[in-house]
Protein backbone atom coordinates (compact mmCIF):
# COMPACT_ATOMS: atom_id res chain seq x y z
CA UNK A 1 0.00 0.00 0.00
CA UNK A 2 2.78 2.36 0.92
CA UNK A 3 4.69 1.97 -2.34
CA UNK A 4 1.52 2.62 -4.35
CA UNK A 5 0.83 5.77 -2.33
CA UNK A 6 4.38 6.97 -2.88
CA UNK A 7 4.00 6.57 -6.64
CA UNK A 8 0.65 8.40 -6.62
CA UNK A 9 1.99 11.30 -4.56
CA UNK A 10 5.07 11.50 -6.82
CA UNK A 11 2.74 11.80 -9.80
CA UNK A 12 0.84 14.61 -8.04
CA UNK A 13 4.08 16.47 -7.38
CA UNK A 14 5.24 15.99 -10.98
CA UNK A 15 1.98 17.54 -12.21
CA UNK A 16 2.53 20.51 -9.91
CA UNK A 17 6.12 20.82 -11.17
CA UNK A 18 4.78 21.09 -14.72
CA UNK A 19 2.28 23.75 -13.59
CA UNK A 20 5.12 25.72 -12.01
CA UNK A 21 7.13 25.40 -15.20
CA UNK A 22 4.24 26.81 -17.26
CA UNK A 23 4.01 29.77 -14.89
CA UNK A 24 7.78 30.21 -15.05
CA UNK A 25 7.72 30.41 -18.83
CA UNK A 26 4.52 32.43 -19.12
CA UNK A 27 4.65 34.71 -16.04
CA UNK A 28 4.13 38.25 -17.30
CA UNK A 29 6.44 39.93 -14.76
CA UNK A 30 9.78 39.17 -13.16
CA UNK A 31 8.35 38.63 -9.63
CA UNK A 32 6.00 36.03 -11.12
CA UNK A 33 8.94 34.09 -12.47
CA UNK A 34 10.81 34.29 -9.18
CA UNK A 35 7.73 33.05 -7.35
CA UNK A 36 7.45 30.13 -9.76
CA UNK A 37 11.13 29.31 -9.22
CA UNK A 38 10.60 29.44 -5.46
CA UNK A 39 7.68 27.01 -5.66
CA UNK A 40 9.66 24.82 -8.05
CA UNK A 41 12.48 24.24 -5.58
CA UNK A 42 10.11 23.58 -2.69
CA UNK A 43 8.26 20.98 -4.77
CA UNK A 44 11.51 19.35 -5.81
CA UNK A 45 12.37 18.95 -2.11
CA UNK A 46 9.13 16.97 -1.80
CA UNK A 47 10.10 14.80 -4.76
CA UNK A 48 13.53 14.04 -3.26
CA UNK A 49 11.93 13.13 0.08
CA UNK A 50 9.57 10.72 -1.65
CA UNK A 51 12.46 9.14 -3.52
CA UNK A 52 14.31 8.66 -0.23
CA UNK A 53 11.19 7.07 1.22
CA UNK A 54 10.88 4.79 -1.81
CA UNK A 55 14.48 3.66 -1.47
CA UNK A 56 14.18 3.45 2.32
CA UNK A 57 17.30 5.54 2.80
CA UNK A 58 17.61 8.55 5.07
CA UNK A 59 20.60 9.86 3.12
CA UNK A 60 18.44 12.02 0.84
CA UNK A 61 17.46 14.33 3.68
CA UNK A 62 20.88 15.94 3.54
CA UNK A 63 20.35 17.00 -0.05
CA UNK A 64 16.80 18.16 0.78
CA UNK A 65 18.14 20.37 3.56
CA UNK A 66 20.81 21.77 1.23
CA UNK A 67 18.26 22.56 -1.48
CA UNK A 68 15.99 24.25 1.07
CA UNK A 69 18.79 26.53 2.27
CA UNK A 70 20.21 27.36 -1.16
CA UNK A 71 16.73 27.95 -2.56
CA UNK A 72 15.81 30.43 0.13
CA UNK A 73 19.08 32.31 -0.24
CA UNK A 74 18.69 32.50 -4.01
CA UNK A 75 15.11 33.79 -3.74
CA UNK A 76 16.21 36.42 -1.25
CA UNK A 77 19.14 37.43 -3.48
CA UNK A 78 16.94 37.74 -6.57
CA UNK A 79 14.41 39.89 -4.68
CA UNK A 80 17.19 42.10 -3.36
CA UNK A 81 18.48 42.48 -6.89
CA UNK A 82 15.06 43.57 -8.13
CA UNK A 83 14.69 46.05 -5.28
CA UNK A 84 18.14 47.53 -5.71
CA UNK A 85 17.75 47.86 -9.47
CA UNK A 86 14.71 49.99 -8.78
CA UNK A 87 16.58 52.27 -6.40
CA UNK A 88 19.37 52.96 -8.91
CA UNK A 89 16.75 53.76 -11.55
CA UNK B 1 33.22 38.43 39.19
CA UNK B 2 32.22 35.02 37.91
CA UNK B 3 29.10 36.62 36.54
CA UNK B 4 30.90 39.21 34.46
CA UNK B 5 33.29 36.53 33.24
CA UNK B 6 30.37 34.42 32.04
CA UNK B 7 28.78 37.39 30.33
CA UNK B 8 32.03 38.21 28.60
CA UNK B 9 32.73 34.75 27.19
CA UNK B 10 29.23 33.21 26.91
CA UNK B 11 27.16 36.22 25.80
CA UNK B 12 24.18 34.20 24.52
CA UNK B 13 23.71 31.03 26.58
CA UNK B 14 20.33 30.07 25.11
CA UNK B 15 21.49 30.52 21.53
CA UNK B 16 24.68 28.56 22.29
CA UNK B 17 22.59 25.67 23.57
CA UNK B 18 20.34 25.73 20.48
CA UNK B 19 23.39 25.80 18.22
CA UNK B 20 24.92 22.83 20.05
CA UNK B 21 21.70 20.82 19.87
CA UNK B 22 21.21 21.65 16.17
CA UNK B 23 24.75 20.56 15.35
CA UNK B 24 24.23 17.18 17.05
CA UNK B 25 20.81 16.76 15.40
CA UNK B 26 22.20 17.57 11.96
CA UNK B 27 24.90 14.94 12.36
CA UNK B 28 22.49 12.56 14.07
CA UNK B 29 25.21 11.32 16.43
CA UNK B 30 26.56 11.51 19.97
CA UNK B 31 30.18 10.71 19.10
CA UNK B 32 32.72 12.49 21.35
CA UNK B 33 34.40 14.15 18.39
CA UNK B 34 31.16 15.77 17.26
CA UNK B 35 30.32 16.82 20.82
CA UNK B 36 33.71 18.55 21.04
CA UNK B 37 33.35 20.26 17.66
CA UNK B 38 29.76 21.26 18.42
CA UNK B 39 30.76 22.73 21.77
CA UNK B 40 33.56 24.69 20.12
CA UNK B 41 31.20 26.08 17.46
CA UNK B 42 28.51 26.87 20.04
CA UNK B 43 31.04 28.91 22.03
CA UNK B 44 32.86 30.55 19.12
CA UNK B 45 29.99 31.66 16.87
CA UNK B 46 28.17 33.77 19.53
CA UNK B 47 31.46 35.53 20.30
CA UNK B 48 31.77 36.45 16.62
CA UNK B 49 28.21 37.65 16.13
CA UNK B 50 27.67 39.50 19.43
CA UNK B 51 28.71 42.91 17.96
CA UNK B 52 25.97 42.59 15.31
CA UNK B 53 23.21 42.11 17.84
CA UNK B 54 20.50 44.76 18.10
CA UNK B 55 18.69 45.13 21.43
CA UNK B 56 15.31 43.37 21.37
CA UNK B 57 12.48 43.21 23.91
CA UNK B 58 12.66 40.13 26.10
CA UNK B 59 10.05 37.39 26.10
CA UNK B 60 8.11 37.92 29.31
CA UNK B 61 5.90 34.88 29.43
CA UNK B 62 7.17 31.63 27.93
CA UNK B 63 3.88 29.84 28.56
CA UNK B 64 2.01 32.41 26.51
CA UNK B 65 4.61 32.13 23.75
CA UNK B 66 4.06 28.36 23.51
CA UNK B 67 0.29 28.86 23.48
CA UNK B 68 0.63 31.48 20.74
CA UNK B 69 2.73 29.09 18.62
CA UNK B 70 0.16 26.30 18.95
CA UNK B 71 -2.68 28.67 18.08
CA UNK B 72 -0.82 29.85 14.96
CA UNK B 73 -0.18 26.24 13.87
CA UNK B 74 -3.88 25.46 14.24
CA UNK B 75 -4.77 28.61 12.28
CA UNK B 76 -2.37 27.60 9.49
CA UNK B 77 -4.24 24.31 9.13
CA UNK B 78 -7.66 25.99 9.02
CA UNK B 79 -6.41 28.75 6.72
CA UNK B 80 -5.16 26.26 4.20
CA UNK B 81 -8.52 24.59 3.81
CA UNK B 82 -10.11 28.01 3.36
CA UNK B 83 -7.59 29.10 0.73
CA UNK B 84 -7.93 25.74 -1.03
CA UNK B 85 -11.68 26.29 -1.36
CA UNK B 86 -11.09 29.77 -2.81
CA UNK B 87 -8.56 28.44 -5.32
CA UNK B 88 -10.90 25.74 -6.58
CA UNK B 89 -13.94 28.04 -6.60
CA UNK B 90 -14.85 30.50 -9.35
CA UNK B 91 -12.33 33.28 -9.98
CA UNK B 92 -14.94 35.96 -10.71
CA UNK B 93 -16.17 35.84 -7.11
CA UNK B 94 -12.72 36.65 -5.75
CA UNK B 95 -12.52 40.06 -4.08
CA UNK B 96 -8.82 40.86 -3.48
CA UNK B 97 -7.87 44.03 -1.60
CA UNK B 98 -5.05 46.03 -0.08
CA UNK B 99 -5.55 46.99 3.56
CA UNK B 100 -3.50 49.19 5.89
CA UNK B 101 -3.44 47.85 9.43
CA UNK B 102 -2.47 50.27 12.22
CA UNK B 103 0.18 48.79 14.53
CA UNK B 104 0.18 49.13 18.30
CA UNK B 105 3.25 47.05 19.05
CA UNK B 106 6.76 48.43 18.87
CA UNK B 107 10.16 46.98 18.14
CA UNK B 108 11.42 45.18 15.08
CA UNK B 109 11.17 41.64 16.45
CA UNK B 110 7.48 41.73 17.50
CA UNK B 111 6.50 43.42 14.21
CA UNK B 112 8.44 40.79 12.25
CA UNK B 113 6.69 37.99 14.12
CA UNK B 114 3.30 39.63 13.54
CA UNK B 115 4.01 40.07 9.83
CA UNK B 116 5.14 36.46 9.47
CA UNK B 117 2.05 35.23 11.30
CA UNK B 118 -0.15 37.27 8.99
CA UNK B 119 1.64 35.84 5.96
CA UNK B 120 1.06 32.28 7.14
CA UNK B 121 -2.61 32.59 8.13
CA UNK B 122 -6.03 33.14 6.48
CA UNK B 123 -5.72 34.58 3.00
CA UNK B 124 -3.45 37.47 3.94
CA UNK B 125 0.12 38.36 2.97
CA UNK B 126 2.00 41.25 4.55
CA UNK B 127 3.59 43.36 1.86
CA UNK B 128 5.22 46.41 3.40
CA UNK B 129 5.61 48.30 6.66
CA UNK B 130 5.64 52.10 6.79
CA UNK B 131 8.86 53.81 7.76
CA UNK B 132 7.59 55.00 11.13
CA UNK B 133 6.45 51.44 11.92
CA UNK B 134 2.87 52.53 12.53
CA UNK B 135 1.19 50.84 9.57
CA UNK B 136 1.39 47.41 8.04
CA UNK B 137 0.22 46.99 4.45
CA UNK B 138 -1.32 43.61 3.74
CA UNK B 139 -2.87 42.00 0.69
CA UNK B 140 -6.07 40.03 1.25
CA UNK B 141 -7.18 37.26 -1.09
CA UNK B 142 -10.89 37.68 -0.39
CA UNK B 143 -12.10 40.69 1.58
CA UNK B 144 -15.62 40.75 2.98
CA UNK B 145 -15.39 43.31 5.78
CA UNK B 146 -12.31 45.49 6.25
CA UNK B 147 -13.06 46.65 9.79
CA UNK B 148 -13.78 43.12 10.94
CA UNK B 149 -10.53 41.81 9.43
CA UNK B 150 -8.46 44.49 11.15
CA UNK B 151 -10.23 43.86 14.45
CA UNK B 152 -9.60 40.13 14.11
CA UNK B 153 -5.88 40.60 13.43
CA UNK B 154 -5.60 42.96 16.37
CA UNK B 155 -7.42 40.78 18.87
CA UNK B 156 -6.18 37.38 17.73
CA UNK B 157 -2.53 38.00 16.95
CA UNK B 158 -1.44 41.43 18.08
CA UNK B 159 -2.84 41.35 21.62
CA UNK B 160 -1.13 38.04 22.59
CA UNK B 161 2.16 39.29 21.12
CA UNK B 162 1.79 42.44 23.17
CA UNK B 163 1.41 40.35 26.30
CA UNK B 164 4.32 38.08 25.39
CA UNK B 165 6.74 40.94 24.87
CA UNK B 166 5.15 43.31 27.34
CA UNK B 167 5.30 46.39 25.11
CA UNK C 1 4.80 -2.40 10.38
CA UNK C 2 1.14 -2.68 11.31
CA UNK C 3 -1.53 -1.72 8.75
CA UNK C 4 -2.80 1.09 10.97
CA UNK C 5 0.55 2.87 11.00
CA UNK C 6 0.89 2.32 7.26
CA UNK C 7 -2.53 3.87 6.79
CA UNK C 8 -1.54 6.90 8.87
CA UNK C 9 1.65 7.37 6.84
CA UNK C 10 -0.30 7.09 3.59
CA UNK C 11 -2.84 9.64 4.80
CA UNK C 12 -0.10 12.15 5.66
CA UNK C 13 1.63 11.61 2.31
CA UNK C 14 -1.59 11.97 0.34
CA UNK C 15 -2.61 15.10 2.23
CA UNK C 16 0.82 16.57 1.58
CA UNK C 17 0.69 15.72 -2.11
CA UNK C 18 -2.76 17.20 -2.53
CA UNK C 19 -1.75 20.46 -0.85
CA UNK C 20 1.40 20.75 -2.95
CA UNK C 21 -0.74 20.23 -6.06
CA UNK C 22 -3.22 22.86 -4.87
CA UNK C 23 -0.40 25.33 -4.28
CA UNK C 24 0.85 24.96 -7.84
CA UNK C 25 -2.68 24.93 -9.22
CA UNK C 26 -3.33 28.27 -7.53
CA UNK C 27 -0.04 29.60 -8.88
CA UNK C 28 -1.19 28.74 -12.37
CA UNK C 29 -4.83 29.75 -12.08
CA UNK C 30 -5.12 32.91 -9.98
CA UNK C 31 -5.46 36.11 -11.99
CA UNK C 32 -2.74 38.51 -10.75
CA UNK C 33 0.61 38.45 -8.97
CA UNK C 34 -0.60 39.49 -5.54
CA UNK C 35 -3.25 36.78 -5.38
CA UNK C 36 -0.78 34.25 -6.80
CA UNK C 37 1.49 35.01 -3.87
CA UNK C 38 -1.00 33.42 -1.46
CA UNK C 39 -1.05 29.78 -2.45
CA UNK C 40 2.66 28.90 -2.72
CA UNK C 41 3.42 30.39 0.69
CA UNK C 42 0.62 28.60 2.50
CA UNK C 43 -0.47 25.47 0.67
CA UNK C 44 2.98 24.37 -0.45
CA UNK C 45 4.47 24.82 3.02
CA UNK C 46 1.69 22.78 4.61
CA UNK C 47 1.94 20.15 1.88
CA UNK C 48 5.64 19.71 2.46
CA UNK C 49 5.07 19.56 6.21
CA UNK C 50 2.63 16.69 5.61
CA UNK C 51 5.16 14.82 3.47
CA UNK C 52 7.89 15.36 6.06
CA UNK C 53 5.75 14.17 8.97
CA UNK C 54 4.78 11.08 6.98
CA UNK C 55 8.37 10.18 6.22
CA UNK C 56 9.40 10.86 9.82
CA UNK C 57 6.82 8.36 11.09
CA UNK C 58 8.00 5.86 8.46
CA UNK C 59 11.65 6.03 9.44
CA UNK C 60 10.77 6.00 13.12
CA UNK C 61 8.72 2.82 12.76
CA UNK C 62 10.65 0.97 10.04
CA UNK C 63 14.20 1.64 11.15
CA UNK C 64 13.68 2.29 14.85
CA UNK C 65 15.58 5.53 14.81
CA UNK C 66 14.61 9.11 15.06
CA UNK C 67 15.52 11.07 11.93
CA UNK C 68 15.27 14.68 12.98
CA UNK C 69 16.33 16.23 9.68
CA UNK C 70 12.67 16.34 8.67
CA UNK C 71 11.83 18.42 11.70
CA UNK C 72 14.67 20.80 10.89
CA UNK C 73 13.52 21.12 7.27
CA UNK C 74 9.91 21.75 8.34
CA UNK C 75 10.99 24.42 10.80
CA UNK C 76 13.26 26.02 8.22
CA UNK C 77 10.46 26.15 5.64
CA UNK C 78 7.99 27.53 8.17
CA UNK C 79 10.41 30.33 9.05
CA UNK C 80 11.51 31.17 5.51
CA UNK C 81 8.16 30.98 3.67
CA UNK C 82 6.75 34.27 5.06
CA UNK C 83 10.12 35.98 4.63
CA UNK C 84 10.38 35.14 0.95
CA UNK C 85 6.70 36.03 0.44
CA UNK C 86 7.28 39.40 2.06
CA UNK C 87 10.35 40.08 -0.09
CA UNK C 88 8.50 39.09 -3.26
CA UNK C 89 5.57 41.35 -2.39
CA UNK C 90 7.99 44.18 -1.72
CA UNK C 91 9.81 43.62 -5.00
CA UNK C 92 6.48 43.54 -6.87
CA UNK C 93 5.30 46.77 -5.21
CA UNK C 94 8.51 48.54 -6.12
CA UNK C 95 8.35 47.22 -9.66
CA UNK C 96 4.79 48.55 -9.95
CA UNK C 97 3.40 45.16 -10.89
CA UNK C 98 -0.22 45.81 -11.72
CA UNK C 99 -2.95 44.35 -9.53
CA UNK C 100 -6.29 43.02 -10.70
CA UNK C 101 -8.63 45.86 -11.70
CA UNK C 102 -11.24 45.13 -9.07
CA UNK C 103 -8.70 45.05 -6.23
CA UNK C 104 -9.91 47.33 -3.47
CA UNK C 105 -7.68 49.90 -1.81
CA UNK C 106 -5.39 50.51 -4.77
CA UNK C 107 -4.93 54.08 -3.56
CA UNK C 108 -2.63 52.61 -0.91
CA UNK C 109 -0.16 51.56 -3.61
CA UNK C 110 1.91 54.73 -3.77
CA UNK C 111 1.99 55.15 -0.01
CA UNK C 112 3.10 51.54 0.48
CA UNK C 113 5.81 51.91 -2.15
CA UNK C 114 7.22 54.98 -0.45
CA UNK C 115 6.75 53.41 3.00
CA UNK C 116 4.56 56.34 4.05
CA UNK C 117 1.47 56.17 6.27
CA UNK C 118 -1.75 55.71 4.25
CA UNK C 119 -3.48 58.82 2.84
CA UNK C 120 -5.67 60.60 5.38
CA UNK C 121 -9.06 60.00 3.76
CA UNK C 122 -8.69 56.27 4.26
Amino acid sequence: MLSTTIVIVSALICISLIMNLIRLLRGPDLPDRILALDTLYINSIGLILLFGLYKGSALYFESALLIAMLGFVSTAALCKYLLRGDIIE
Amino acid sequence: MIRSWTRRWIPMPAQSLILFATWLLLNNTLAPGHILLGAFLALAIPLLVVPMQAPQPRVRSHLRAVRYTLMVLYDILVANFEVAMRVIGPMSKLQPAFVAVPLDIEGTLPITILASTISLTPGTVSAEVSEDRQWLYIHVLHLTDEAQLIAQIKSRYEAPLKEIFGC
Amino acid sequence: MTPVIELIICAFLLLGGIFVLLGSFGLLRLPDFYTRLHTPTKATTLGLAGLLIGSMIYFFVAEQRLVVHELLITLFLLITAPVSAHMLAKAALHHKVRALKRTQGQNLFTAARKRQPPPADN
